[in-house]
């Protein structure tokens, strides 16, 4: 993990030509390390903290992924409905990101949000309603899989035009410093949605008007199918601050306790001095960029490989070896999300569909008390 | 009461709005020291300063999205693009995001946001600068849109909307900034988006106008009168949500109808009005609904081909004296 500053990375694009040497370097300079490189560099972050919130973060990462599973089973059988982009493979990016952050911080993200809302305190329940079309849902049925949102602890959705939420969060950020307040906003988002301008047009303002914004670059290396190699030019992400003047960091995202670092640096410059920060995540999905691709753009092999540094294997690794978590207690935590999950889905199952009054309320918030119909 | 243009009545709605609600800031490009591009924002920063005021880069998807996202924890945005022309690099955020988030969300995220500056025909500044947007924006659920063709109308309008709990578009006509009005100076003076307004009163036929059409129809008015037609002028002032029940009670009483517009015809505000009428009041027609749109061209350079390109007031005239029978 590596702090970059802006002098440094004009330093290393001068001797840089436009044969793709850039390329190479930026590739060469985040290798993926190996599992046991990853997990002692968690293990020499463990003890910073207390048990119980690794617990909790640990519970966290456990809780998205048995609630994707079910999910997807749920998608299989017909009870969830449109496009169900799965974060499995990716829980510690969410996870670790939103642990350093207050309840009255604000989250932003994309269609693919199912562990950030639950991380951000949005129950289990509401979620799964939300992906069963049904009236219980965090959005009353309305919004389905990409568009989850819950006023009460700031998550802000669930946006699903790619690289939308970028401007929408730079708003949200720039508002808590209009109002004065100390929040920051979390804004979460897709290598994919980089090349998209709003990412450039936010980070120009955000870095001009100084807003407590934390851009998190989800880099899981394919843009749906397509790699990030055949769609962007410079692959070193966290190099693109360098064109905004804002401060930047590459995390390796298969470790929770990296994220949550590196999140934490952000949040004390942004709520400190209201500097905005670009973490660049290295993550991978492990499933297909939703549940209706095959994924014939990557090879069995190349999902193992990444399989073996799986952020939660990696986390129960090291808190066991640690002695931090006994066998007894993941069974316990393992029982204890079951039971979560079960309760969402029970909730899902029984509450009723939306009532078809709904169809035509909460288009305007101020009546139109004229006289169209 | 006071007379004063457009200008300065949108002037007095956004400084009376701004001092009334500390949540209210404007944003856009030259807003702020450049006092605006057509200042309308003029001496803003001065008295509210750069707070409240802000000058923006050329980026309209980005500020559009960032005063939306505003508008998600509280604040009253007002964003002025420098022309609506602009404001197609922006639909992403107006559309995906201002008009959707309150429906999307289950009613939990309304967006208090107006976007306002110029639109519709200008001077001689060929296709991409010169163009009527409304019925692109008025397609939309969740959205409001706003045509005001009097000062008076600007400034109560403008009110309202910064009032309002929804995103509102509010388009000013370019040509029409130095135009002068009778204008309120009452603090509280406003005008409810969704009422139409009876610029004239007829009995023959009825013209709806709004916007830079709305003085053209008024003058075609009076030559008709001149030639023992009366016509009945509505101006329906807000595009959405659309007081269709003024203009079908002006129908059922003239019983012959012109829509005047200078945007393009095909997929128009007219064409949905002429849709409602037939709906609403065909057994009350006495012949075909006409409309008398802007040409169905991109807007051209040169002066003798833009004059072709806007309808004038002869064309309202001979529309009204087609659907009177008279010729």
């Amino acid at each position: 993990m590596r702090e970059r500053k802006p002098e440094a990375s004009r330093a290393a694009a001068e001797d840089t030509s436009a044969t793709g040497v850039l390329d190479q370097k930026a590739s060469a300079a985040h290798p993926p390390e190996s599992p046991a490189a990853l997990k002692s560099a968690q293990k020499s972050r463990l003890h910073d903290l207390d048990r119980d919130t690794l617990v909790d973060i640990y519970h966290q990462m456990v809780l998205a992924r048995r609630f994707e599973e079910k999910a997807a089973e749920s998608y299989s059988a017909g009870k969830i409905g449109g496009f169900c982009h799965l974060y499995i493979g990716q829980e510690a990016v969410a996870i670790g990101a939103i642990s350093a952050i207050r309840k009255d911080d604000y989250v932003l993200t994309s269609y693919r949000e199912h562990a950030h809302a639950l991380a951000k305190g949005m129950t289990p329940e509401s979620v799964m309603a939300e992906l069963y079309g049904k009236a219980a849902g965090c959005s009353k049925g309305k919004g389905g899989s990409m568009h989850m949102f819950d006023k009460e602890v700031g998550f802000l959705g669930g946006h699903a035009i790619v690289g939308g939420q970028i401007p929408l969060a730079t708003g949200v950020a720039f508002a808590s410093k209009y109002q004065g307040t100390d929040q920051v906003t979390l804004c979460f988002f897709g290598e994919a949605a980089v090349n998209q301008g709003a990412f450039h047009e936010s980070l120009n303002m955000a870095q001009l008007w100084k807003v407590p914004c934390i851009y998190i670059c989800e880099n899981n290396q394919y843009g749906m199918g397509t790699s990030l190699k055949r769609a962007m030019s410079v692959l070193d992400i966290s190099q693109k601050s360098c064109a905004y003047d804002i401060a930047a960091e590459f995390v390796d995202g298969m470790d929770v306790l990296a994220v949550r670092e590196a999140t934490l640096r952000a949040v004390e410059r942004a709520r400190k001095d209201y500097l905005p920060t670009l973490l660049e995540v290295r993550t991978y999905r492990f499933m297909g960029h939703s549940m209706s691709d095959p994924g014939n753009y990557r090879t069995r092999a190349e999902i193992e490989q990444h399989q073996e540094r799986d952020p939660i294997k990696l986390f129960t690794a090291s808190l066991k070896e640690e002695g931090v978590m006994s066998d007894a207690d993941f069974q316990q935590v393992e029982a204890r999300v079951k039971e979560q999950v079960e309760q969402a889905v029970r909730v899902a199952d029984e509450s009723p569909l939306p009532d078809p009054s709904e169809l035509y309320t909460d288009i305007y918030a101020t009546p139109l008390n004229a006289t169209h119909d | 009461m006071a007379l004063v243009t457009m200008r300065e009545a949108l002037n007095q709605a956004l400084r009376e709005e701004m001092r009334r609600d500390e949540n209210v800031f404007l944003m856009g490009e030259e807003v702020a020291e450049y006092q605006g591009a057509y200042k309308v924002t003029k001496g803003l920063l001065e008295e509210l300063g750069p707070k409240r005021v802000i000058d923006t880069p050329i980026t309209e998807l980005g500020f559009a999205g960032l005063g939306v996202g505003a508008a998600m924890v509280g604040l009253r945005p007002i964003v002025e693009f420098m022309t609506f022309n602009f404001s197609i690099l922006a639909t992403d955020q107006i559309i995906n995001s201002a008009a959707k988030m309150l429906y999307m969300s289950g009613g939990q995220f309304k967006i208090p946001i107006v976007f306002r500056g110029p639109g519709g025909s200008a001077f001689q500044v060929s296709s991409q600068h010169s163009q009527a947007l409304e019925s692109w924006f008025a397609y939309f659920p969740g959205l409001k849109v706003v045509m005001p063709s009097t000062p008076a109308d600007a400034k109560g309008l403008l009110k309202s909307s910064i009032r309002d709990d929804d995103p509102v578009i509010f388009i000013e006509q370019e040509r029409m900034y130095g135009n002068k009005g009778e204008v309120s100076d009452d603090p509280d003076f406003l005008i409810p988006l969704g009422v139409a307004d009876i610029k004239r009163e007829g009995t023959d036929a009825t013209i709806v106008a709004r916007s830079l059409m709305v003085p053209v129809a008024l003058k075609a008015a009076e030559k008709l009168q001149e030639q023992g037609v009366s016509c009945e002028v509505v101006d329906p002032r807000t595009i959405r949500p659309l007081d269709i029940d003024t203009i079908i009670q002006s129908v059922k009483k003239t019983n012959r109808v012109v829509i005047a517009e200078e945007s393009h015809p095909f997929c128009g505000v007219a064409a949905e009005i002429s849709a409602e009428i037939m709906e609403r009041a065909f057994d009350y027609l006495d012949a075909p609904v006409k409309r008398v749109s802007g040409g169905d061209v991109p807007m051209p350079y040169a002066k003798n081909l833009e004059e072709l390109a806007i309808p004038n007031v002869d064309q309202i005239v001979a529309a009204v004296r087609e659907v009177a029978y008279l010729d």
